[in-house]
């Protein structure tokens, strides 16, 4: 069995108006130090015993969990013993 | 002519689409689920607005896959009209009908009134009865309707005329201006202002009516000879 972690981001070359938002309320709270604040999405799942693992997960990316128009992807896989 | 309006869980302007095509437009309509498997009987598909599959993942995402979208599919391939508003266009970018994706709209916030809308090309099936650059009033309501496409996108959708609508003053930040697009065969159109919000002077405006005289128009000269 797998765990898999994806992570959803934005394309570097499109604004992302939540961050922005976001990096403006760090500021008014003092962090001035942050900026370029990005959001995205972490999506968790679980992999059952499979080949093909990487291949499977990239397809599932592009098919459903990413818009590769706007948004980039990577995924991290750890195998895990079955409870 | 006969129009199908889809209905996935989470539609809420199939009614207001249903009425429009029914009571004003004046034609055949029926509730279609996101289930079904045949959309042969249509000449015409509409996808309505609302926030299908709760809007979860991105808006459109999980519509796509719905069983009646390979139907849509082949209707479009087939040069049927299909046409997208507001969630309705989502489902179609999402799905890969039309070109570029949706952004939360600049300014973060949902936005919901009458703007005016200028009609870029009035060649289309859908925008025939508008004169060109018209100016139009149509309601929007959306908070993810910040259209995003590429440069060279956008100089492709500008050289093959599939700006159908820009918005006169742009309320959400849409690459362009861009409030409707069509597909380089000009049989799918998506927008997210609601032109089935306006279809009687009662409701505000009746400029968003044209729109499906458009359709019916273009539908009754292509039948002409055959039927």
């Amino acid at each position: 069995m797998y765990k898999v972690k994806v992570f959803v981001t934005l394309r570097e070359s499109v604004l992302d108006p939540q961050g922005t938002a976001v990096e403006q309320s760090l500021h008014h709270l003092g962090y001035k130090e942050a900026s370029e604040v990005r959001i995205g999405k972490f999506i968790e799942l679980t992999v059952e015993e499979t080949e093909n693992v990487e291949t499977r997960v990239k397809e599932m990316c592009e098919k459903l969990l990413a818009n590769t128009v706007i948004e980039d992807y990577r995924f991290e896989i750890e195998e895990v013993a079955k409870v | 002519m006969k129009f199908a309006v889809i209905v996935f869980p989470g539609s809420n302007c199939d009614v207001d689409m249903y009425h429009a095509i029914k009571d004003e437009l004046g034609e055949e309509v029926e509730y279609v689920r996101h289930t079904e498997k045949d959309l042969s009987r249509f000449d015409g598909i509409l996808l309505p607005g609302g926030f299908s599959y709760g809007d979860y993942l991105r808006c459109g995402a999980i519509s796509r896959f719905a069983n009646v979208m390979e139907e849509v599919q082949k209707a479009a391939k087939a040069g049927k009209p299909v046409l997208g508003v507001c969630n309705g266009f989502q489902i179609l970018l999402e799905s890969g009908l039309l070109p570029g994706a949706m952004q939360r709209n600049e300014n973060l916030k949902f936005i919901c009134e009458p703007l005016t809308l200028v009609v870029e090309n009035n060649k289309t099936m859908f925008t025939n009865a508008y004169k060109e650059k018209q100016e139009i009033t149509i309601p929007v309501a959306h908070g993810e309707g910040n259209y995003y496409c590429s440069e060279e996108l956008l100089e492709e959708l500008e050289e093959n005329n599939q700006i159908a609508f820009r918005y006169k003053d742009n309320p959400n930040g849409s690459v362009s201006d861009i409030a409707g697009i069509t597909n380089k065969e000009g049989n799918v159109l998506g927008m997210m202002p609601h032109p089935e919000r306006a279809v009687s002077e009662l409701l505000g405006s009746a400029d968003g009516l044209q729109l499906f005289q458009s359709i019916v128009r273009q539908w009754r000269e292509n039948h002409v000879i055959t039927s």
